[in-house]
């Protein structure tokens, strides 16, 4: 395990770091070096990737805060166009300053406008020795952004002359950022995700205070042996760990257990875990019902989850409007006058080519069809005779805003619209019934 | 008119009464959730609403309403309509938060000012100062004036953000929105309510686990449609309190749009002020159609010509010709009798209505435990039934019957108790010998128990016979052995009892669930045309253009148009012959040869023998009265122009009228 080693930062402050960012030594003692000391110029842009909470932020956060950086963190989903990109940066920017003035509202539209502000700022700081850092978390968003946004960033220490560096972290790679204008290439980095091992030990880290660590480990120890086949994510997992934890202690504060006794603890939580994996791991209820039920020591059966609630109460017509809808999307047109004229021809024995013609026809997903088809279906579909009264196109468009169906192609509704019908076969048997 | 107005009160009141109560339990849950915001979950509120959307703008400003008079002051409604980006809905959030935030302390006027100002930048960061600054506000404020309203909400109170139709949104805006409040839920404490039409699945097709994981959802199902609409009923049909009523074909059709088309309870309320309106509007008498305090007044009141609209109606008249020949005279010519007999039926009727009504329940409880349901299982049904002709004349009504009188004792008892409480309740005076009636009944019942204790086997063998037979598989055969039994062995204490019970309901319906068609006087209370609300309410917009192009006479008032069977006159507008002709062609239509066709129409009343020169070449004025008419047609939607064939057009519109 290197230690980590810089000979612009005290060491204190390093083992500090060392001990907030488990298993991340390398990366960081990495990243130190590229930063160099604090007057040194770095490389102008750095591109950090990594799968879902594999601790990007999290170590760029604490690296700066804990070494006393001037850094700018600036979320791309947060401030999602550019101007108030721009312009948050600016004013974290200007509060790194400090005393020295009073933020005043910025108002920054172009990127020109951003560099000349930039330079102002920067210039009237008194770091002007030190490198700043910009960490845009997300950065995935700048691509959506105007097509300037990302190559500036990347040479912003070109464009401004100033000793700045820009971090981008992002979940995806940086083939796929690549503008096709010429642009300058970052410094990318992968951050690999956290093996079992790893998980194990940052999970065990924070353990609440009374219990003992070794208690602790020997829970996240059972909690990921049950969750760890379905889920690695971090964060997740913590969520977990701290919901169940509270169950798992209880033979231990009734006195039914002590706390190496880890066998008798292992048979109480793991059924419990278990159910804890269909239901709060799915999000089917949520964690203070959950805990709550836990409190109770009720039965989960009680709780109906989310997807419990399939049932939908429609209309008389609305029912039938959307079985036609089904029919019309799923059933090719020249089947139409077998299924629904009454003098169809020969029906037996094309028995079998229309199961074998439903089945590819549920592969490829349902076709649009024109409102006129839907109506005729609707006509043949219901026994008694209806009328073709507002009401009945009024639910058409009713069941379009409760995306039971959507509308295809041109929006001109007297052009004959074409309506895809989006819902499954298991919706549509539930209300044929 | 007033009294439309009373009724819209009412409503609103029940309807009000109804949000408080599904959502008392959710205000509750909302101030637990504050408390537990040690994860980084926004807790979230699923409002499963079904689909009867037009209902649901109502019911979200009422929840709105109940949370900013109780919980806090910074409600946001955002509709989908509004927010196709993030960059509308943060508009649209922050401009509602700020506006709210002004109701609550509109005497600043600077601080108006800031909040335009801050109108500029919309984004968390500067929701979230003006949050801490609000609150910050209030903090200092509420010790200086406490009669203010903001010392009913504590001291963070939570924003919440109302997605009213969560199907609608796009999934990248919501999405974006949760990461974002996720990450500021410290400083900023959200609470998200979610209106969801369909079903709660809706949440998991839209988000993807990375952000579900992100909210802490509970579900609350709201009071299903159905039973909002029979409790509607109940509050508004069934009380003696209204005196206007519905006649049974206007029900059906309002209970038949409801079923049938949009579940709408607004819908429902909107149909029945329809109603009221228009029975207040086409009868003439409804003058009289008021509380019954009023009605000697206004009776006093009636002018000659009213007098002889009473003499006029049809179940007057059949009244009279019941009465003797001379009282037959003086109603006919004497005015001031008239009035005197009008009031007295009048109040006959409200006596009738309130019996009515609680006999209606007693019999509602009767028949609505037996299996099968033969007179339906909800009190409408019941409703429609006894309204429309005499109930007890029914085949359901006649097996329902026969089904009670198979009903074990427990059952009976707890029905005939119902009952006694129904009555009790009731308001109606001639209640008291029935009510003492079936207290009677009651005792005997208590007292047969004793008896049966001692003569057990004989009874239980008999009841538990009973008790099995009750499905309807077996309905035909125990009648016969019932019919077998009567002739053969002497009936139980139990069964005679039994048999005494149900004819005495039976009695009763009869003597109290009398149609109101019978009774004297009902139109100037019950409202029966049918037809006319079908119209309002059912609009065919399709039939009526296809009546309106092919019998132009039918909106013209024209004599000379009205033609006979399949002909095309050539006097009708332009544009009925085109789209009559267009109806016999094909998908796309040769704009050649019907322009033709209208020629020969339109110049067939014209002297026949027109010359060669205007036959081959067709006159200008005709071609352009053509292009008229189609551009009509496109314009109505019935056709448009094709880019399969050149000089085609494509008809849009099939059959189906």
């Amino acid at each position: 395990m290197p230690n980590l080693e810089h000979p612009a930062y005290p060491a204190a402050d390093l083992l500090h770091l060392e001990s907030l960012v488990p298993c991340r030594e390398s990366q960081v003692s990495m990243l130190l070096s590229i930063f160099g000391e604090r007057q040194q110029f770095s490389f102008p842009s750095i591109f950090i990737y990594g799968h879902t909470s594999s601790g990007k932020t999290y170590v760029m956060q604490t690296l700066l805060t804990t070494l006393q950086l001037p850094h700018v963190f600036v979320n791309c989903v947060e401030y999602f166009t550019s101007r108030l990109l721009l312009e948050e940066i600016l004013i974290q920017v200007q509060s790194c300053s400090s005393d020295t003035e009073q933020t005043s509202p910025v108002h920054c539209d172009t990127l020109n406008d951003f560099v000349r502000l930039f330079k102002q700022a920067l210039a009237s700081r008194e770091l002007q020795d030190q490198t700043l850092y910009i960490v845009l978390d997300r950065a995935e968003q700048l691509r959506e952004m105007e097509a300037n946004i990302l190559p500036a960033f990347l040479r912003l220490q070109e464009l401004t002359d100033r000793n700045v560096t820009v971090v981008l972290l992002s979940e995806i790679v940086w083939e796929l950022f690549r503008p096709n204008v010429g642009c300058f290439e970052p410094f990318t980095m992968y951050f690999p995700d956290y093996s079992i091992g790893h998980l194990q030990k940052i999970l065990s880290q924070n353990h609440p205070p009374e219990y003992s660590a070794d208690f602790y480990a020997a829970y996240i120890n059972i909690l990921l042996g049950v969750f760890y086949m379905v889920c690695r994510d971090l964060k997740e997992l913590r969520h977990l760990a701290a919901l169940n934890f509270a169950k798992y202690c209880e033979p231990v504060v009734r006195g039914e257990a002590n706390e190496r006794d880890t066998r008798k603890l292992w048979k109480n939580i793991e059924p419990h875990l278990k159910k804890a994996m269909q239901t709060v791991y799915l999000r089917e209820i949520s964690s203070s019902q959950w805990e709550r039920l836990q409190h109770d020591g009720g039965e989960p059966g009680q709780l109906k989850g989310l997807s419990a609630h399939t049932h939908v109460e429609l209309p008389y017509y609305s029912k039938f409007l959307l079985i036609a809808a089904y029919l019309a999307s799923y059933n090719p047109v020249r089947t139409d006058k077998r299924f629904f004229l009454k003098h169809h021809g020969k029906i037996r024995k094309t028995n079998f080519m229309k199961k074998h013609e439903k089945t590819s026809n549920h592969l490829l997903g349902p076709k649009p069809f024109p409102l006129d088809r839907l109506l005729a279906i609707l006509y043949s579909i219901v026994d008694n005779r209806v009328a073709p009264t507002a009401n009945i196109f009024s639910q058409i468009t009713s069941l379009v805003t409760l995306q039971l169906l959507s509308m295809v192609g041109q929006n001109d509704q007297l052009d004959g619209p074409r309506y895809k019908c989006t819902v499954s076969l298991d919706f549509i048997r539930a209300i044929a019934r | 008119q007033q009294i439309q107005e009373d009724l819209n009160k009412q409503l609103l009141d029940n309807l009000l009464s109804f949000l408080s109560r599904s959502h008392s339990e959710f205000q509750e849950k909302t101030t637990g959730w504050t408390c537990r915001m040690k994860f980084r979950e926004i807790p979230t509120a699923a409002l499963v609403l079904g689909v009867n959307v037009t209902d649901h703008d109502l019911t979200f400003r009422g929840l709105s309403d109940v949370l900013q008079d109780n919980i806090t002051p910074y409600v946001a409604l955002l509709e989908a309509k509004d927010c196709p980006g993030i960059k509308n809905l943060m508009q649209k959030l922050m401009g509602q938060l700020m506006n709210c935030d002004i109701d609550v302390d509109s005497l600043e006027d600077e601080d108006y000012v800031q909040v335009s100002q801050n109108r500029i930048r919309c984004s968390m960061s500067s929701l979230i100062s003006w949050y801490e600054s609000v609150t910050k506000k209030t903090d200092s404020e509420t010790p200086s004036k406490k009669r203010n309203s903001s010392s009913r909400h504590w001291q963070s109170p939570p924003v919440v953000v109302i997605f009213k139709d969560m199907e609608s949104f796009t999934t990248k805006v919501l999405q974006d929105f949760i990461v974002i409040s996720s990450q500021h839920i410290h400083e900023l404490p959200l609470v998200l309510i979610f209106g969801i039409a369909t079903s709660p699945m809706i949440i998991h097709r839209l988000l993807p686990h990375s952000v579900s994981s992100l909210l802490c959802i509970e579900l609350f199902q709201s009071l299903s449609c159905k039973e909002h609409l029979s409790t509607i009923i109940d509050k508004l049909i069934l009380t003696s309190q209204f005196p206007f009523k519905l006649g049974q074909k206007v029900l059906q059709v309002l209970i038949n749009i409801f079923l049938y088309h949009d579940f709408s309870v607004q819908n429902f309320i909107k149909g029945f002020q329809l109603c009221i309106v228009e029975h207040f509007y086409s009868q003439p008498l409804s003058v009289l159609c008021c509380q019954l305090v009023d009605i000697k007044k206004r009776v006093c009141s009636l002018s000659h010509d009213q007098c002889e609209n009473i003499r006029r109606l049809p179940s007057f008249r059949r009244y009279v010709e019941k009465q003797e020949s001379g009282k037959q005279i003086e109603l006919l010519t004497n005015d001031s009798f008239l009035k005197e007999e009008t009031e007295k039926l009048l109040e006959d009727l409200h006596v009738y209505h309130e019996n009515y009504v609680s006999i209606l329940r007693c019999l509602h409880v009767f028949t609505s435990s037996l299996p099968k349901y033969p007179l339906g299982k909800q009190i409408r049904e019941l409703h429609c039934a006894c309204l429309e002709n005499r109930v007890w004349e029914t085949e359901e009504y006649e097996s329902s019957l026969q089904l009670a009188r198979m009903l074990n004792k427990t059952d009976l008892v707890t029905m005939l108790q119902q009952c006694v409480e129904i009555l009790m309740s009731s308001s109606g005076k001639g209640f008291d010998k029935t009510v003492e009636k079936l207290k009677e009944f009651l005792t005997l019942f208590q007292n047969l128990e004793a008896e049966a204790s001692q003569e057990r086997d004989v009874s239980v063998s008999s009841q538990k016979e009973f008790q099995k037979k009750t499905d309807l598989y077996h309905l035909q055969k125990t009648l016969l052995e019932l019919k077998e039994s009567r002739k053969s062995k002497k009936l139980t204490k139990f069964e005679m009892l039994r048999f005494e019970v149900v004819d005495y309901i039976d009695s009763l319906v009869r003597k109290y669930l009398v149609p109101a068609d019978e009774r004297t006087l009902q139109e100037i209370m019950y409202f029966n045309a049918a037809t006319v609300l079908r119209g309002h309410l059912n609009a065919a917009p399709r039939t009526a253009l296809h009546t309106a192009l092919n019998n132009p006479h039918w909106y013209l008032k024209n004599q000379a148009l009205k033609c006979d069977g399949g002909g095309i006159s050539n006097k009708a507008p332009d544009i009925c012959i085109v789209y009559k002709l267009h109806l016999e062609c094909g998908r796309l239509i040769n704009l050649v040869d019907w322009l033709e066709a209208f020629s020969t129409v339109v110049m067939a009343a014209e002297e026949p023998n027109a010359d060669a020169a205007s036959s081959d070449q067709v006159d200008d004025i005709i071609h352009a009265r053509f292009i008229r008419a189609v551009s009509e047609l496109e314009l109505l939607g019935f056709i448009k122009p094709s880019k399969q064939k050149t000089d085609h057009v494509a008809r849009l519109t099939w059959g189906g009228c």
